[in-house]
């Protein structure tokens, strides 16, 4: 199972290339905000910057609060998402613990699915799918593989 | 498209009222410089100065931006404090996304605030706020202030000025999210007089994407060109700094106010010196994978028993030119520090560096004295500089006040103009050669950027003055169908015509996707015709005698071709602005 990692933000430069790509390839859309990486100045632009996405939480906590089941557990970690189950209830992004859902004006939650097509995008090798190996996942909820 | 007119916010200030207007235009005049251009002469009284109240202070973006890499500057169009004429400056960093993602394609500001103000807008957010607590504020002060009082960190835009906008200086820049300017022709003035501390633009809308696959297909194309190709290395490995050394060995490097055009001791001053030595780390433009911002640092003995602060300096070809060789300054920690200074007074670091030289030289010649500069001028000293820089924002006696309107403003007074550093404004690190000093003397912004005239120079010793003019007009052509997509100009081998027509076409604007070199030329002419219309005579801008006495490597410069270079290009700036749309 590999999740999006982001091991080497200290050489991010702020060019939003990873952003831009996972809005245009992933969601089909022009934005730095609809999409499962997003960047921020950390302190102000003069200390550089970090990524918000998700960070494979396992359980995740946004899975156990949506009601409809449009998010579930992923294996290995992080949610598979079903935009169809989705009502916009806004209850999975106050639930992340580290601000990785974005929400649209329409109420529509975007998070990271893992996939790594940003990868490719960052000119500095900022980002990594990595292997990450299965914990006990016994008492674990598990949804459909994407 | 996202749309096939201009969605633009036109906001009075005086009123603290704004209305969003959809203007026509978009085959016209593309958007960028085409855009501030027709917005210009829609909203502007040509005939009232540059600081009567009505005036705009327009922002523009152009079709692509959002949509391709690079496509990330904006063009900021306005009566220039410097000369009360129409201008252009540009800058990059996230201006042109945060604008993009606010869901306009240009910002029109008019009127004047009753009291300092910050205005913020977003794609569903409009506030004009007191900001009277900013008054003097350096650049660093207020970006952090503003950091804490507006939402959207990482994805908007935050341009502010610095105190020597508020005292409207014409050399008064304004800052672009820390690290890029809307640097030349006053622009920090306008703002300063329609009392504007800041604006901070939120990113916070977002658009379809273009269906099909040739849009992303297309976009790949230009990432792996931008990115995998020595195409860009230039610009993120040394830099534009890699050009001090290149153009020293050349005798075109200005010293000390042009008094020289080489010297061996640019080695401490060099591109490789400042990587060594200073460079931090690399920034970018939003929506450019390239880099080409370099950060240097500056650490300073506040206290003894070895206590120091630091602070990060963003530096250029064209700031090491102005603060190094034109100062004598050789130490690139010393260069970093006056950098520094203009950085945290808003200053454009080009024009005050060039100012500076030519107060130090006046003050060898015993024009002036420590009684007008205050500090001891002298080349090669950097703390002296230091402190001059916060008396020219600060406009701290009437000779620093003078001479924040420009060179020749003090000249005037003074005397010296003959060792004026002065093409139109102060001038460009590019001692090339005939055909660049007429050049950025005549051209539309006096800016190295208008057209390539210093490489020009490089590549040609003969003297044909029809064929140089022929360069010139045709080259700011092509730079102006870049400008008018608001293209960096470091893409401009990728950008060609044809590529430009792709990107277009992908995604949906078919129309100047099949006209654009067309619309380039037209876009050309309203811009001279603009500029003429609010009083512009290229035969009135005078080439001081410096120039004529410099050696570049085809040896002194020819005074007669020079004249003559310079008669022809201003007949030809006459004829474009006088003829009509093709």
């Amino acid at each position: 199972m590999k999740i999006l990692t982001t091991p080497r933000m200290e050489r991010c430069i702020g060019c939003h290339s990873c952003s831009l790509s996972c809005a245009r390839l992933v969601h089909k859309r022009i934005s730095w905000d609809i999409s499962g990486i997003r960047i921020r100045s950390s302190g102000g632009i003069s200390t550089g910057f970090e990524a918000r996405h998700c960070l494979a939480c396992n359980p995740a906590p946004c899975s156990l609060v949506c009601p409809t089941g449009a998010f579930s557990q992923r294996r290995g970690g992080g949610v598979i998402v079903k935009k169809k189950l989705c009502i916009h209830c806004g209850k999975c992004s106050p639930a992340c613990p580290v601000d990785a859902i974005y929400t649209d004006a329409q109420g529509e939650p975007f998070v990271c699915i893992h996939c790594g097509r940003c990868v490719a995008y960052c000119p500095h090798e900022c980002l990594e799918l990595t292997d990450i190996p299965l914990r006990d996942s016994k008492q674990i909820p598990t949804g459909d593989e994407p | 498209m996202i749309r096939d007119f201009f969605r633009v916010l036109v906001v009075d200030l005086s009123q603290g009222k704004s209305k969003v207007e959809n203007i026509d235009g978009r085959n016209e005049v593309a958007g960028g410089s085409g855009l501030g251009a027709l917005l210009f002469n829609r909203f502007s009284l040509p005939e009232k100065p540059w600081d009567a109240p009505e005036q705009p202070l327009i922002f523009a973006i152009g079709p692509l931006t959002g949509y391709f890499p690079l496509m990330s500057k904006t063009v900021c169009a306005f009566k220039s404090p410097y000369h009360n004429q129409f201008t252009e400056s540009h800058a990059g960093g996230r201006t042109a996304l945060s604008l993009r993602f606010a869901d306009y394609d240009a910002l029109v500001l008019c009127g004047k605030a009753p009291s300092l103000s910050c205005l913020v807008i977003g794609s569903r957010l409009l506030e004009i706020k007191d900001v009277n607590f900013m008054r003097g504020m350096d650049i660093t002060e207020s970006g952090k202030l503003l950091r804490r009082m507006f939402p959207g960190s990482g994805h908007r835009t935050i341009m502010r000025i610095g105190p020597a906008g508020e005292n409207r200086s014409a050399m008064a820049c304004i800052n672009a999210d820390t690290y890029r300017h809307f640097g030349r022709m006053g622009g920090g003035a306008v703002m300063g007089d329609k009392n504007l501390k800041a604006i901070a633009v939120l990113g916070d809308g977002e658009f379809v994407a273009p269906a099909g696959k040739e849009y992303p297909r297309l976009f790949d194309d230009v990432f792996k060109q931008v990115t995998s190709t020595d195409m860009m290395k230039k610009y993120h490995n040394l830099g534009t700094p890699a050009n001090i050394k290149s153009l020293n060995d050349i005798h075109s490097l200005p010293w000390r106010n042009l008094q020289a055009t080489s010297d061996p001791l640019v080695a401490g001053i060099t591109g490789e010196r400042f990587a060594d030595e200073n460079l931090l780390r690399n920034g970018a433009c939003s929506g450019c994978p390239v880099g080409c911002i370099h950060i240097g640092f500056v650490r300073e003995k506040f206290m003894k028993d070895n206590r120091y602060l630091y602070r990060q300096v963003a530096y250029d070809y064209e700031p090491i030119f102005s603060t190094g060789t034109m100062l004598g300054i050789t130490d690139s920690f010393s260069v970093l520090s006056i950098m520094d200074e203009m950085e945290k007074a808003g200053l454009d670091v080009m024009s005050a560096g060039v100012a500076l030289a030519w107060a130090t030289e006046a003050t060898e010649k015993g024009l002036i004295s420590k009684k007008e500069t205050i500090v001891p001028l002298q080349f090669g000293k950097s703390a002296s500089y230091r402190q001059a820089v916060v008396h020219l924002g600060g406009a701290a006696n009437e000779f620093y006040a003078l001479l924040s309107q420009g060179t020749l403003r003090a000249a005037e007074k003074f005397g010296g103009a003959e060792f004026a550093c002065v093409l139109g404004q102060e001038m460009a690190g590019y001692a090339t050669g005939e055909v660049f000093f007429a050049a950025q003397a005549t051209s539309f912004r006096h800016s190295h950027l208008d057209c390539g005239g210093y490489a020009y120079d490089q590549k040609h010793d003969e003297q044909d003055i029809e064929k140089a003019v022929n360069f010139l007009i045709d080259d700011e052509a092509g730079r102006i169908a870049l400008t008018c997509m608001v293209s960096c100009l470091f893409a401009r081998e990728i950008y060609n015509s044809e590529m430009l027509s792709k990107c277009l076409e992908s995604v949906g604007y078919s129309d100047l996707a099949a006209t654009l070199p067309h619309i380039a030329l037209n876009v050309q002419r309203l811009r001279w015709k603009t500029r003429i219309a609010t009083g512009y005579n290229p035969d009135s801008v005078t080439i001081p005698k410096r120039f004529f006495k410099v050696k570049t490597w085809k040896g002194m410069i020819d005074p007669l071709y020079l004249k003559h270079l310079k008669k022809r290009y201003a007949e030809r700036i006459l004829a474009l602005g006088a003829s009509q749309y093709a």
